[in-house]
């Protein structure tokens, strides 16, 4: 069997505590995953700048030329994986062995990664501001315009505590590297494949292999991870969210909360829009923070909840191998069933229908022996203040919610992508101006539409790199 | 490499040892003239006498298992044998988060405990004489004199540092894990300041989680556990892992330092760790204090049936001193049946983890 090693400064470690990670459908054993403990990571980040010292004797224009390899090395490869090796198929097939995403999913995530990769060099250019990237590496330097910068790292590393069933929030971190920040990856139980294979196509296109560390664990090496370094990126729920609230060192992503706002200036036209909306909720299994999970709108909302519901609610699981498969598995026990209670829940308040229902031959809830699904499904909420009007679960579901325009800045909350569809510009100066939306697309853009050229719930560069005056000549007499 | 070839024979004699023992002390907490007030009253609603129907070890299968429930709140006295009424009496507790703790009252277990664990430590790591450092909880627990009286068996003076879990579980309850870090700082400065302070401290008791945050504070300070003086340390109280035994031997501590892991609490007292031996793979192998008390890796669904050797089962603990009769009660642990070892030639137990069943209810490692 596929076994896999914890990865300490790219040296491998075979613990004595090893997880299986099986096959949800079959329970088959598809590997054996080593697992740190606290203290060897507690042990090791005491070397932690030494990454980020190697990273820094590495021209980031050679390091832009690296992560293009690695995107190659990544799609096209045959990469050593543990004590055994794993082709771009076997990736995609294990992968959606393991977290329940269809493997054309899990192909097109593949893909997401090698693009970031790829267009690094255009992606920190945006990011930066067009910063000369070379002031990363020595702290300060002038720009074009003559004016003296400086950048401090946060952090030689960058933390990260991933989840176990979206593998595309990977693409997030693959800008670290080039802007000579080490990495410490905690994968997900279920899915250790990307960090494995995104570390083995890194080191073999030239990183050092001292710069990336990769702990397997329990809980409690996620803990130390998040404490010990000195920035952490990390996904959870919205309990995890809360609980980072305030705190710089942690940049926490969970549930996004996105949303489509149809402006009264065009919601007579909804019809024109009815693709972008399917396309929102649905795409990528509805499983992603920038899938809408609400479409709101002053009027006409029966009759878009019931088009959008025509459309997806007969939808139902396929083979994971169905290049079309429209749905993920639950693969975690009794996460489907508990989601489909609460929504049952929310759909004896008042106001709050299912539409999905009428067009869907069986229950929401799919219970088999070794996994879960949930149906697509689409609610009416006639008014904001239904529990269901706000939610978001790890499937094609949203609310379509009926709402003064004038009210809807007031009623939406927080928003990681928020689709505008409206051409009024006092509204669009409104939208603009609020501050509960995260990523704005003001008109008829899909908000699982990304663009890699802009930020993704904040600045990656502003989170690792502090801006700072820096002197090394006596300012002019004024 | 051990010599097992009288092994058999010894595994006999403790058997034989342990039936008489079992006999003695049954007859002791039985007796109107000797018994505590519960057994004596526990004893009408049996179906048997154990007067005349308890003969061997095995016979304690007779008895309902022990509920640990009845050990929650007073009156306490209820628990002492009349034979030692009037003594100078303890009382330890554990647990205690939330509710009313469990207690277990002690007149002299502690350092009788104590004294049999000191016989089973090497002198050139625990040195006679040398000074301890108590790292971990006290309070209404045992550890801290036990430990204490450990050091002064073998000639030396304990210096304490506290450590409150109850406070610890409050604070990762309401996820202030920030007062968690300070607290944990504040506790490693003062070992610290004792180990600096010139008392020619060379063993410790600590538990895992404290050493580790110890160990690596001395690393920050450029020093090493060895360096701070320390030659022998035995380790227990909360998990103690395979792996971290690895970890602790091959990147904490260094070769000079010996660790011996632990595994007791206030009913049974303390097990001992099989020695250390490079073929275990750091395999760790707990054996009970017997014939005081006695530890089987039973059958999940059967407490009544020892599993093979090898095989996993529930800890099941029975503990026969003058002050304690516990025959027979299910720990919050499971395990493996091990083998018999020379130099404790009874069964053992090794990889004990918090029961399956109620692993995921239990705050576990908070020292």
């Amino acid at each position: 069997m596929l076994e896999i090693p914890v990865i300490r400064w790219g040296k491998p470690y075979e613990s004595f505590d090893q997880q299986e990670v099986v096959h949800f459908e079959t329970g088959e054993p598809l590997a054996k995953v080593h697992q740190a403990n606290a203290g060897l990571v507690k042990m090791d980040m005491r070397k932690a700048q030494r990454a980020r010292d190697l990273l820094r004797e590495i021209p980031i224009s050679k390091l832009l030329e690296i992560c293009k390899k690695a995107a190659d090395l990544y799609m096209t490869a045959e990469l050593p994986l543990g004590n055994g090796t794993q082709t771009p198929e076997e990736f995609c097939r294990i992968q959606s062995a393991s977290t329940g995403m269809p493997e054309w999913m899990c192909a097109g995530n593949m893909k997401k990664v090698a693009f970031v990769l790829e267009n690094m060099e255009s992606i920190l250019d945006a990011l930066t501001r067009g910063l000369p990237l070379d002031i990363l590496t020595k702290g300060y330097g002038k720009e074009e315009r003559g004016v003296m910068m400086s950048y401090q790292a946060h952090s030689p590393v960058l933390g990260l505590v991933l989840p176990s069933n979206s593998p595309g929030v990977h693409t997030l971190w693959m800008p670290i590297l080039p802007m000579q920040i080490g990495l410490v990856l905690k994968p997900g139980s279920s899915e250790p494949w990307t960090p494995y294979r995104m570390t083995e196509a890194f080191c073999q296109a030239g990183i050092p292999r001292e710069c990336i560390s990769v702990y397997p664990g329990p809980h409690d090496v996620g803990s130390t991870v998040t404490e010990l370094c000195g920035r952490v990126m990390l996904f959870g729920g919205q309990q995890t969210i809360d609980k980072y609230k305030g705190n710089p060192n942690v940049q926490a992503h969970g549930p996004g909360f996105s949303k489509i706002l149809i402006g009264d200036d065009v919601v007579d036209q909804w019809e024109d829009h009815l693709d972008l909306l399917v396309d929102s909720i649905y795409q990528n299994g509805g499983r992603s923070c920038i899938n809408a999970s609400g479409v709101w709108a002053s009027r006409h909302t029966e009759a878009i909840a019931d088009a959008i519901a025509k459309r997806i609610g007969p939808v139902g699981p396929t083979s994971m191998t169905d290049p079309e498969a429209p749905l993920a598995a639950f693969t975690m026990t009794g996460a489907a069933k508990a989601m489909n209670g609460q929504i049952e829940e929310g759909l004896k308040e008042s106001g709050v229908t299912e539409v999905t229902a009428k067009y869907r031959d069986g229950e929401r809830l799919i219970e088999l022996e070794r996994c879960d699904y949930l149906r697509p499904t689409i609610v009416h909420c006639a008014n904001t203040d239904a529990t269901l009007a706000n939610t978001e679960y790890m499937f094609p579901m949203a609310s379509v919610v009926q709402c003064e325009q004038k009210d809807m800045l007031k009623k939406i909350g927080p928003t990681l992508v928020c689709t505008a569809i409206t051409k009024d510009e006092a509204w669009s100066q409104q939208l603009l101006d609020a501050t509960q939306i995260d990523r704005l697309n003001i008109g008829p853009i899909k908000t699982n539409a990304l663009n890699w050229l802009q930020p993704h719930e904040g600045n990656i560069v502003e989170f690792l790199y502090r801006a700072r005056a820096f002197q090394n000549e006596a300012p002019a007499a004024h | 490499m051990t010599d097992n070839s009288n092994l058999d024979e010894l595994v006999k004699q403790n058997q034989e040892a342990l039936d008489a023992h079992t006999r003695e002390h049954v007859q002791w907490h039985f007796n109107p003239e000797t018994g505590s007030p519960y057994w004596l009253e526990k004893a009408k609603s049996f179906d048997f006498d154990p007067l005349t129907d308890v003969n061997c070890f095995e016979d304690l299968n007779k008895f309902p298992l022990f509920e640990d429930d009845e050990l929650r709140g007073g009156p306490v006295d209820r628990w002492i044998p009349k034979a030692l009424r009037g003594k100078p009496t303890y009382v330890f507790e554990t647990g205690g988060t939330t509710g009313i703790p469990k207690s277990r009252v002690v007149i002299d277990d502690f350092r009788i405990d104590y004294e049999n664990f000191s016989d089973t430590l090497p002198d050139e790591s625990f040195p006679k004489g040398a000074n301890w450092l108590m790292l971990g909880p006290s309070g209404p627990r045992r550890l801290r004199l036990a430990v204490e009286h450990l050091a002064q068996y073998r000639g030396g003076i304990s210096f304490c540092v506290d450590l409150d879990p109850r406070w610890v579980v409050k604070l990762i309850k309401k996820g202030k894990i920030d007062e968690v870090k300070e607290y944990s700082a504040h506790v490693i400065d003062q070992a610290m300041t004792i180990l600096s302070a010139g008392h020619e401290i060379k063993c410790m008791f600590t538990t895992p989680k404290l050493l580790e945050a110890l160990a690596m504070r001395l690393m920050d300070e450029g020093s090493s556990i060895e360096e701070a003086g320390i030659k022998g340390i035995f380790c227990g109280g909360t998990e103690f892992t395979q792996q971290w035994y690895r970890f602790a031997r091959e990147e904490l501590l260094g070769e000079n330092v010996y660790i011996t892991p632990t595994y007791g609490n206030t009913l049974m007292g303390l097990a001992c760790g099989r020695p250390f031996d490079p073929a275990d793979n750091y395999k760790i192998t707990y054996y009970a204090p017997q014939p005081r008390a006695v530890i089987r890796v039973v059958d999940f669904d059967d407490h009544t049936k020892v599993v093979g050797y090898g095989e996993t089962g529930r800890v099941k603990l029975f503990t026969m001193t003058k002050e304690l009769f516990i025959p027979g009660f299910l720990e919050r642990d499971e395990g493996e049946r091990e083998v018999p070892h020379m130099k404790y030639p009874w069964d053992g137990v090794s990889g004990v983890r918090p029961f399956h069943e109620i692993a995921a209810s239990t705050t576990v490692g908070v020292y």
